[in-house]
């Protein structure tokens, strides 16, 4: 979440799911909350009913879409050129809040000069949509008393992904919609503990809590607390960039927690091919994915049932899992076999059991400094949680933003990496459907969840479907520059035309054989959610 | 006839609710929700509702395996770490530690996660961790 650490200084989440209710205006852009996220939908729903004003922007016409006041279908990638839009309105309206940006924010003027040329007319032009809907999300987002903004990855699976996180950050900043209940700017995270693996360090510029690798200190710390001089005080490789140089020869080594690249990835040619280049590939997970099916060590781990732990859910609430059965065959819980692994490799580990590693966890990350598996009891806590007896966080920036003062950026407008052109027409996005969650590695594994969606589509408007002469329900080819796989037809007005939309949990027709692995600069968050693509019988 | 039931949070979207897995003579039988959860109060979702089936599932791994001949093979434990172990340590010494990288997982806890980080960063001598979150 680059884009919103650099705006506030904190990349999570600012406020919290049941504030949403409390919102008199929410925006919605790049998240099919009832699909991906339910139970925040319901809590949408619920402030509707207090009278709400909802406003959707997505290129399809997901279910929220029935319920909003306005919803726009931009054209997939032309976010900037829209937010900027919106916010040229507000700024013309003077309906931005001087004193907030005034006292609390910096970077204001030059952000001006650039949003002074996306008249809602020419953002209107790139982003597909009318004149008069900019104006009237303008009008309703910055005429209210809290404005909410709920998003997910149609904003970040972007080349542009930053970009489009800072332009909503900007939005919320310039009408002072930020640190306040019922407010603030918030990402909603695709899988359950997306937030805990990004806070217990799981990225390679930062130890827990977001203490950075490159800085004296931090090295200092953990070199004494675990009791080693070897901590590399330079940033580590992203994923693409360990599979880049697992291609290139680099990296010889990869050790894969429970993930499964080989659907999750785009370009599953290119993902492929790296991972076949690995000397030792070493797979932890439950299932004998495609990613663990090319491994040289099959190390079996736990699912939730099976383990105790914790998990950092979305609006950064840390709970508690806990263990109801018995692992499996001989499955072992995952950090035992890390641990056991590290012992054998020379380094101690002697954990006895995930509370332990939790005090620890606590001892060293200032943010989960007062939590303890005592205090989870309950409800959870929702980290800043610095000390024993401090209460947790429900929103962020009350008295003041975390990074001192908010920062505003200058965005232009750019296009997504790959457009439409006349051999590839069609532009493709990606997402998911109720039933089935990321790779399907669980979902397509449990029954009934099988049986509600058992396969795979391609969403086409009846406008193309007949100019191609398709049948719905029908097998089609889609290809892109990368690849090509086959589908059913399912004929919607969902998508508009010249969109196509496919669910990725599938194996037997993955979409990310089509997708774009083009990255985003700084995040490094694939464009899954366009690329070009032809149709053909 | 032994039954019990344990509050716990689901393991698939960011929601994080939390509901009670239904445990009848040792097996998984069910999910109940939980009203008194702050995040989903007494809601599910369908995954949350059958979040207990895939658990159980025929397809679960079991066994360490190596792969041995081109094919993967059922190993005992002590064999699978010992090879993951004398391997890394190989590898390291040869090609030096940012020649191993590691992905962590959405799917796993905070405390796995942060021990794989540990033994990434402390053991291995490598920032070379990353995870799906951009994904
Ligand atoms: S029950 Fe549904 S909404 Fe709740 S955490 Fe699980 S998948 Fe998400």
């Amino acid at each position: 979440m680059a884009g919103l650490a650099a705006a506030f200084g904190s990349g999570a989440m600012t406020n919290s799911i049941a504030e949403i209710e409390n919102a008199d205006t929410i925006f919605i852009i790049g998240s099919n909350t009832t699909t991906c996220h339910p139970l925040v939908a319901k809590r949408i729903f619920r402030a509707k009913k207090n009278g709400a004003k909802i406003i959707v922007a997505d290129p399809r016409k997901i279910q929220m879409a029935q319920f909003a006041d306005v919803h726009v279908q931009h054209a997939p990638g032309s976010d900037v050129a829209l937010l900027n839009g919106i916010m040229n309105v507000i700024l013309e309206n003077k309906w931005h809040d001087k004193n907030f940006i005034d006292e609390k924010t910096e970077g204001f003027e030059s952000f001006k000069k650039t949003v002074r040329d996306y008249t809602p007319e020419k953002a209107a032009e790139i982003a597909d949509v009318s004149a008069e809907d900019i104006i009237k999300i303008a009008d309703a987002y910055a005429n209210c008393e809290k404005a909410s903004i709920i998003y997910c990855m149609g904003i970040t699976q972007h080349t542009t992904g930053v970009d489009n996180v800072k332009s909503l950050a900007n939005l919320a900043m310039l009408t002072g919609n930020i640190g306040k209940e019922s407010t603030g700017v918030n990402p909603l995270r695709g899988q359950n503990n997306v937030q805990g693996a990004c806070d217990m360090g799981g990225l390679p510029n930062v130890i827990t809590a977001y203490q950075p690798v490159i800085s004296d200190a931090t090295n200092e710390k953990f070199a004494k607390a675990w009791n080693t001089d070897i901590l590399p005080q330079v940033n580590g490789r992203t994923i693409p960039d360990m599979l880049d140089g697992l291609d290139n020869g680099e990296v010889k080594a990869l050790y894969v927690l429970g993930e499964n690249p080989v659907l999750s990835d785009p370009d599953i040619k290119h993902v492929n091919k790296a991972l076949e280049k690995a000397e030792l590939l070493i797979v932890q997970d439950i299932f004998l994915t495609e990613t663990a099916k090319l491994a040289h060590v099959v190390l079996p781990g736990v699912c939730f049932a099976e383990k105790d732990g914790t998990f950092s859910n979305t609006e950064r609430r840390v709970t508690r899992v806990r263990k109801a059965v018995e692992p499996v065959g001989d499955a072992r819980e995952d950090w035992k076999i890390i641990q056991d692994i590290s012992n054998a490799f020379g380094y101690k580990m002697e954990y006895e059991s995930p509370e332990e590693i939790m005090k620890e966890i606590a001892a060293l990350s200032p943010s989960y400094g007062g939590i303890t598996y005592e205090r989870l009891e309950g409800d959870g806590l929702q980290w800043p949680c610095p000390t024993t007896d401090h209460p947790g966080t429900p929103y962020l920036h009350k008295d003041n933003i975390a990074r001192g003062k908010g920062l505003f950026h200058a965005i232009e407008y750019r296009p997504p990496a790959e457009e439409t052109d006349d051999e590839y027409p069609f532009c493709l996005t990606t997402g998911r459907v109720y039933a089935h969650y990321h790779t399907g590695t669980m979902t397509r594994n449990s029954i009934s969840l099988d049986n509600e969606i058992p396969e795979g589509f391609l969403e086409i408007n009846p406008e193309d479907a007949k100019r191609l002469d398709l049948l719905d329900r029908g097998r089609v080819n889609v290809a892109s520059r990368r690849g090509e796989i086959s589908t059913r037809v399912m004929i919607t007005d969902r998508v508009p035309p010249g969109v196509v939309f496919m669910p990725f949990h599938f194996v037997e027709n993955s979409a990310n054989v089509l997708t774009n692995p083009a990255c985003d600069p700084i995040a490094k968050i694939p464009e899954y959610k366009v690329c070009a693509v032809k149709i053909f019988l | 006839m032994d039954y019990k039931t344990v509050l716990t949070t689901c393991t698939y979207c960011g929601c994080g609710c939390n509901f009670f897995l239904e445990v009848l003579d040792g097996e998984l039988v069910g999910t109940i929700p939980c009203k008194t959860s702050y995040v989903s109060q007494g809601g599910l979702c369908i995954k949350g509702w059958n979040v207990h089936e895939f658990v159980t599932s025929k397809k679960r791994l079991t066994s360490p395996m190596i792969r041995k001949n081109g094919e993967l093979q059922e190993v005992s434990w002590e064999e699978a770490i010992d090879y993951t172990a004398s391997n890394l340590k190989q590898i390291k010494d040869e090609n030096g530690s940012d020649s191993i990288g590691f992905f962590a997982s959405a799917k796993v806890t905070n405390e796995d996660n942060y021990i794989l980080q540990k033994f990434a960063r402390a053991g291995i001598g490598t920032n070379n961790v990353d995870h799906c979150a951009r994904l």
